[in-house]
């Protein structure tokens, strides 16, 4: 049992799990949180934009007759947990029902070293300034380098109807740099970011290489040229080209968008939906990973889940009540942005396994094709499972080598299409942060893959 | 002096007792629901009750910022302690300083509306299932609505500085909207719906559910489109995200860094006389309307682009003062986390003469762009290039022809404002991100790639 699960005392708790069922409802659940945290950046040089904050309060749910009832509300003191315990149930018309007295489950939170609360904010200022020296120093033409640094960490607790408490103490960091090179009239920005469910102990081993990492591209793309157009084989970067993965199934797989058939993957289990060189996790226990975390929002420990088992669809992602409705156990997918959202199934860390196909190789087998190192971001609509993709780095592939470097491409497809069109997976393979954005939440995930081909994509840019 | 009032002094004293030499508090109190609506049941209600401070702290030179959700005497203090704190750790800016205040500025009315309050839960939760029911009844190939979502807010804010700044205000909105499916032979199709008011009462849920259903319905049996460049009309949901692109690159802040298309423009030619567009704080139909800015600065009325022509940029007290200029009231924030940073407000693209129909006939053979994706993630917003993806239909001889899909369009911001050929009648409020009011546009010529 952590400290966090006495952000609100058990016997509190218990009272205020039972007020919210005062007018039915067959679940109710108190989700608690304390979070606090700095940003600070540096850009012209300076640092600046200093930000530091600290918030508490509670959500409270009902489940009644397939409707969910949820209140939130700022502060901890007990008079706010009743005050959300009674919102959430004043739309309720039924008699009182009872609740199981709370078992505290036995928990430990991811293991951090260095508590960067403690760092002096003088040497977060200092690695700011590094950042801005090692960016720079990767040629003249960087003309801005904008660096950030962000801490932040969540105590929740979660006690709920079904005799479920347990607590999480999260701390994560993560810096971000975008470089802009300038020559005549081009401008071309390049941008990598470093993060970790860690400690300042994350900013050991060589935090510079980030910064330099973002200015190379910045001056790579100064040489680049349009991006072809039309459809042709695509090679996929390692690392944060599986945000590609991410998008164009991950999100197609959470149970909520596949429940409602919105989801180009619904009725799809156990069916081939790749080749049999694919496999695919999610791994909210990945060690350090930006997107990990104990337990997820509603308690459930965090696991290993298989997706997608030699080119065959095998779980969905859950949270508890969409597993509940399936018949299955929650992956321990439910999670929330803050206090102030009600949980969803959402992805943590997501990845194309290592596959047996060597990078170069792939390039090599190409006479025409393009090279998608890096992406902007990107969307897609799972119940059609159309998404679009921009890509930052990218490069010409002819005969057979990676070529001039492309500027303005995106990618455009077909979910379905694109990852049955997946014909090499890469032996090499690393993680990558981003945040997912999803109904208005937005919550940190990890995204990897090693190199991994598509035989045919539609490339969209302004040249031929 | 009402509750939020206090607070923002009490946080204002605070800071100054814990050595800034000077500060600014700002105070967010507000109420807010939501309904989610699917298969004609409730599926979801929140209610939410927030307040918070956030204090802006000078000491020198440097500034900083805390906030926090506790308002006790111990919590004020602890933000306040925040916030020097981190004013110690920046760097020295030559520009930072207090904003001036403004004396006083007269009340906005038109903000909020009372329905917000008098319609009870159930009476919005039955709008919700109105306008799912409406988009399932306006066509059999709507097989279902993924959500159909009602919300709405109030808010109050108070603002007070040691330079003298005093500033309350409340406002309200709602918004209703929905996600259709449609099922064709070939696959399955989704549209957005939505409308926006002040409060439920002006709202219109069957209005909301056939929009839904008119835009899914319309891309079944959709296909890519040829590569070419040609004439390509913008819907208003669009080229609203356009002219937030706009907004941001337009202000001060981007400007100054060197982060703007805009930037050695000023008085330039940048855009054709068909496209007019100002920002406007005080259009009590736009969200972003209130009678002061983020730091108290009175909100007005600015063009930015008028004979084809950049007029001016967007300022706060920062950026005025760095580039000697006057305030535009454009300090925006998003609530007590954040400090106020310049923004747009209301941005209006100013609407034309010609009806839609009208529009399409102008074209004559090209693309409508009924829906971009990717807007943010697919745009430099230093250079200005963008290439988004799309989907819409193609115009034929003047009119609406086969729906399209999986293409993008590309190009630059400013050769895009160079070619928009005329401004449609008919402009909307859009509010995905911005705040902006936007005709349909025609652009002479774009480059659209499909297969």
């Amino acid at each position: 049992m952590s400290d966090s699960a006495q952000l609100v005392a058990p016997d509190v708790a218990e009272r205020v799990v039972a007020r919210a069922l005062a007018h039915g409802g067959e679940f109710a659940e108190l989700f608690a949180e304390r979070r606090g945290g700095l940003t600070l950046a540096i850009d012209e040089s300076r640092v600046e934009a200093a930000q530091s904050g600290g918030e508490e309060g509670a959500g409270v749910r009902v489940l009644s007759g397939g409707t969910t009832y949820f209140a939130h509300v700022d502060g901890l003191h007990l008079d706010d947990l009743e005050r959300a315990a009674d919102e959430a149930a004043a739309a309720l018309r039924g008699e009182r029902t009872g609740a199981r007295a709370l078992q505290a489950v036995a928990g430990e939170p991811l293991p951090v070293e260095r508590p960067p609360a403690e760092v002096p904010a003088e040497r977060k200022a200092e690695l700011l300034r590094e950042l801005d020296r090692r960016g720079r120093a990767e040629g003249g033409e960087i003309a801005q380098l904008i660096a950030s640094y962000g801490e932040a960490r969540r105590e929740v607790a979660v006690a709920n109807s079904a005799g479920l408490l347990s607590g999480d103490d999260r701390t994560r960091v993560r810096i971000g740099v975008q470089a802009v090179a300038r020559r005549g009239g081009r401008v071309e920005t390049g941008a990598e970011t470093l993060g970790g469910h860690r400690g300042f102990e994350l900013l050991d081993d060589d935090p510079g290489a980030i910064a330099a990492g973002a200015a190379r591209r910045a001056l790579t793309l100064l040489d680049a040229g349009p991006a072809p157009s039309g459809s042709m084989p695509v090679v996929v970067g390692g690392g944060f080209g599986g945000v590609l993965f991410h998008e164009m199934t991950g999100h197609g797989l959470e149970a909520d968008h596949v429940q409602k058939g919105a989801s180009v993957y619904a009725g799809k289990l156990g069916e081939a939906v790749a080749q049999p060189l694919l496999s695919a996790y999610d791994d909210g226990r990945l060690p350090g990973e930006w997107g990990s975390d104990a337990i997820d929002d509603e308690g459930t420990p965090t696991q290993k889940t298989q997706l997608i088992e030699d080119g065959r669809l095998v779980s969905f992602i859950y949270d508890r009540g969409r597993a509940e409705r399936d018949g299955v156990a929650s992956t321990g997918n439910g999670r929330r942005e803050s206090f102030r959202h009600l949980p969803i199934p959402r992805m943590t860390n997501t990845y194309i396994a290592p596959g047996e196909a060597e990078p170069e190789a792939m390039i090599g087998e190409l006479k025409k094709g393009f090279y998608a190192v890096s992406f902007g971001g990107g969307q897609v609509d799972p119940a059609t499972g159309d998404f679009v993709f921009g890509v930052s780095e990218g490069y010409l592939i002819e005969d057979g080598k990676s070529t001039r470097p492309c500027r303005g491409a995106t990618l455009v497809g077909n979910c379905l299409e694109a990852l049955a069109a997946i014909d090499a997976v890469g032996s090499d393979f690393w993680m990558k942060t981003g945040i997912c954005g999803k109904s208005g939440q937005k919550v940190p995930v990890g995204t990897g893959q090693g190199h991994v081909r598509i035989a045919a994509m539609t490339v969209g840019g302004t040249g031929s | 002096m009402s509750d939020l009032a206090a607070s923002a002094r009490a946080g204002l004293e605070a800071a100054l007792a814990a050595g800034a030499g000077e500060a600014e508090a700002y105070a967010g109190a507000g109420e807010e629901r939501e309904v989610r609506a699917h298969g004609g049941k409730v599926e979801s209600l929140t209610a939410a009750t927030r307040r918070g401070l956030g204090l802006r702290v000078w000491i020198g030179r440097r500034v900083g910022y805390g906030f926090g959700t506790d308002l006790s005497p111990q919590g004020v203090a602890a933000i306040a302690a925040r916030a020097v704190e981190t004013a110690r750790a920046v760097d020295e800016d030559e520009f930072a300083a207090v904003p001036e205040a403004a004396g006083e500025v007269p009340a906005l009315d038109g903000l909020s509306d009372a329905s917000r309050g008098e319609w009870a839960t159930e009476r919005v939760a039955e709008l919700a299932l109105a306008v799912e029911r409406a988009a399932l009844a306006a066509d059999r190939r709507v097989v279902g609505v993924e959500q159909a979502v009602y919300s709405d807010s109030g808010e109050r804010v108070a603002i007070a500085s040691s330079a003298g700044a005093a500033a309350e205000y409340e406002t309200s909105s709602c918004y209703a909207y929905l996600q259709a499916l449609a099922e064709g032979e070939d696959g399955r199709e989704t549209g957005l719906g939505f409308g926006l008011a002040r409060g439920p009462a002006g709202l219109d849920p069957e209005a909301i559910g056939r929009e839904g259903a008119a835009r899914a319905t319309e891309m079944i049996g959709s296909t890519k489109p040829a590569s070419r460049s040609c004439p390509v009309v913008l819907d208003p949901t669009v080229a609203a995200g356009f002219a937030g692109l706009l907004g941001k690159a337009l202000g001060a802040d981007a400007v100054q860094r060197g982060r703007s298309p805009f930037a050695e423009l000023p008085g330039e030619e940048v855009a054709s006389e068909a496209f007019v567009l100002r920002d406007d704080g005080l259009e009590p139909q736009g969200f972003a309307a209130s009678p002061v800015d983020a730091e108290g600065t009175p909100r007005r009325r600015t063009p930015l682009i008028e004979a084809g022509r950049l007029q001016t940029f967007l300022h706060d007290s920062y950026t005025a003062r760095r580039g000697g200029a006057a305030p535009t009231g454009n300090a925006g924030r998003s609530g007590y986390r954040v400090p106020p940073k310049v923004s747009a407000s209301n941005l209006i693209v100013a609407p034309g003469g010609a009806g839609f129909e009208q529009l399409l006939r102008e074209a004559g053979d090209g693309v409508l762009v009924n829906d971009v994706a990717g807007l943010h993630s697919g745009v430099n917003p230093v250079s200005g290039a963008f290439s988004v993806g799309a989907s819409g239909r193609a115009i034929r001889g003047g009119e609406r022809a086969e729906p399209l899909r999986e293409f993008t369009i590309a190009g630059d911001l400013l050769s895009l404002l160079r070619a928009v050929r005329a401004a449609g009648a008919e402009p909307r409020w859009v509010p995905f991100g911005d705040s902006v009011s936007a005709p349909p546009l025609l652009i002479g010529e774009l480059a659209v790639s499909g297969s």
